[in-house]
């Protein structure tokens, strides 16, 4: 399905949806509150099919975070950018899509680990790359790390 | 695989009791330094924990940093026995941000070297599963063959392994005048050792009998865990980015990508002797075709990328490696993120080893090809 086929199919799912285009990509944001269901569909509805979920990542902007999950279907071959931003910075919160994807698990806990962002209904959300007792999220734009210096 | 059940009447059944034990952090068989956590019954796996991070170096935050040329460095670090491969992914997501349409010569230059560190990638791997499982002959065998290439390598760019050959618009130098001829002799000599290969490994009893049927990934748990290259066409995912994105020089020459159905550890491991064969083809086709030209188009001394988001996709000798970059318009990315075919593809283990013997997981490993920097970045 081209980007506008996916458009007007999607369009129907959720309320709230905004859409970028111009990149590589068709871009959608989802409101943090149907992030689960949307994705579900995603998944299962047989005219998108969205069975690979080949990355999934956080990113820090001002005002909230950012989950990024880039999607392809293995079946029809069409691509799609989901997003979804917590609320906040402080205690950012949303909704694991691991039990939709189970490749999203270590993905979703490297973003807890780095970003901070919990995933609810996440099976073993522990810090990944990090040691458990590490304090702080590091690729926060403003975590500060006096010792390891690793600005160059 | 069979679970010990003592059915006959009279006799209980024997108590067991699960209980951990550590595989690593330093264990021949994980090729790194990775720690794995299992829950065992017996000898009979029943969980796989992998705990990561041990050589976690912070190179997404590192990139936040850094300019774009800069960036190029750090990615060989990764991957290491992917290292073109990766230098390239980011050449081409600055390239496609900036719509630098690079020389042929370059698109050419970039592909042999890309399926020369292919080979040399399945080289070494090749000779770590033999002595993984014992054979100690194929690591010889492996590394012999993988020396040419880095011989090669070395005369074209200086480096052996890590070797920021690309720039972005281009190639930092042009191929030195033995490239094509070193190569052809390699090409000459690799053909007549690969059915060596086949008749060392391939066709031993001891080999096939501990990879065929062991480890079983369906093609439904490839796709649904993202596992990628020759492991994930191992089981039936068409997933290789040399045909589904065809970038460089991939669109203009013949390779088949390989697909197999098992999904055994033998599936996985002939992928990679089978892919061997295609890069060797693929070479060939264009070692006397590369076009004249320039090695390089000028670009600005400081790149700065348009605002946006740019994702760029190549075929390491592990899979799907991907390259994120957010921009905002300065020297450096708002945000880079380097999604790793090993990291997806590590996390399948607790799903594939479950009811295998400790043995069998030392089997499975080798076949996934893991690569630990590249796993933990």
């Amino acid at each position: 399905m081209d980007n506008e086929g996916l458009k007007n199919v999607l369009s129907e799912w959720a309320e709230g949806l905004e859409w970028e285009e111009g990149t590589q990509f068709l871009h959608v944001r989802v409101p943090a509150a149907a992030l689960h269901t949307f994705a579900r569909q995603l998944k299962t509805d047989q005219e998108t099919a969205f069975d690979y979920l080949y990355c999934l990542t956080g990113v820090d902007w001002p005002e909230h975070m950012e989950v990024v999950y880039h999607l392809e279907s293995t079946i029809h071959g069409h691509k799609i950018v989901l997003k979804a931003r917590t609320d906040g910075r402080e205690d950012p919160v949303l909704d694991t899509v691991c039990d939709i994807w189970p490749t999203a698990d270590p993905h979703e806990r490297e973003v807890f680990d780095l970003f901070g962002v919990r995933f609810n209904n996440h099976p073993d959300l522990r810090r990944i790359l990090l040691t458990d007792e590490w304090e702080g999220y590091p690729l926060r734009k403003d975590y500060k790390d006096e010792i390891n210096m690793i600005q160059l | 695989m069979s679970e010990l059940v003592l059915t006959e009447p009279g006799i209980e059944a024997l108590s067991t009791e699960e209980y951990f034990i550590n595989m690593g952090p330093q264990h021949p068989s994980t090729h790194g330094v990775l720690r794995l956590v299992l829950t065992i019954d017996g000898e009979i796996i029943r969980k796989v924990e992998p705990h990561i991070g041990y050589i976690h170096r912070s190179i997404e935050k590192m990139c936040e940093h850094d300019s774009y040329r800069q960036i190029i460095h750090l990615t060989d670090r990764m991957d290491y026995l992917s290292c073109h491969m990766n230098n390239e992914a980011v050449c081409l997501a600055i390239e496609s941000a900036l719509q630098i349409e690079v020389p042929e010569r370059v698109k050419v230059i970039r592909t042999i070297v890309s399926e020369l560190t292919r080979l040399s990638s399945h080289q070494l791997w090749w000779g770590v599963m033999g002595m993984d499982l014992g054979a100690i002959t194929s690591f010889l065998y492996g590394f012999r063959d993988r020396e040419m290439i880095n011989d090669i390598f070395e005369e074209t760019c200086g480096a052996r392994l890590t070797m920021n050959y690309n720039v972005p618009g281009g190639l930092m130098f042009d191929i030195h005048p033995n490239f094509q001829q070193r190569t052809k002799d390699f090409l000459a000599h690799f053909r007549t050792k690969l059915p060596e290969y086949d008749r060392l490994l391939s066709d031993n009893p001891i080999l096939r009998s501990r990879t065929e049927g062991v480890g079983l990934l369906s093609k439904e748990d490839a796709i649904a865990y993202g596992i990628t290259g020759p492991s994930g066409r191992a089981s039936g995912f068409a997933c290789d980015i040399r045909k589904r994105l065809p970038y460089s020089a991939y669109p203009q020459v013949e390779f088949k990508e390989i697909l197999l159905t098992e999904g055994d550890c033998f599936a996985r491991y002939k992928a990679r002797i089978l892919e061997m064969w295609e890069s060797i083809s693929i070479i060939e086709q264009l070692i006397d075709n590369i076009p004249e030209g320039e090695f390089q188009v000028p670009t600005k001394q400081v790149i700065k990328l348009p605002k946006g988001e740019f994702y760029q996709r190549v075929e390491t000798a592990r899979g799907d490696f991907g390259v994120y970059i957010i921009s905002d318009g300065n020297k450096s990315p708002y945000r880079l993120k380097f999604r790793s075919p090993g990291f997806s593809n590590l996390f399948v283990l607790d799903k594939v080893a479950r009811g295998c013997k400790i043995a069998d997981l030392v089997a499975i490993m080798s076949t996934f090809d893991y690569v630990m920097p590249d796993i933990d970045r």
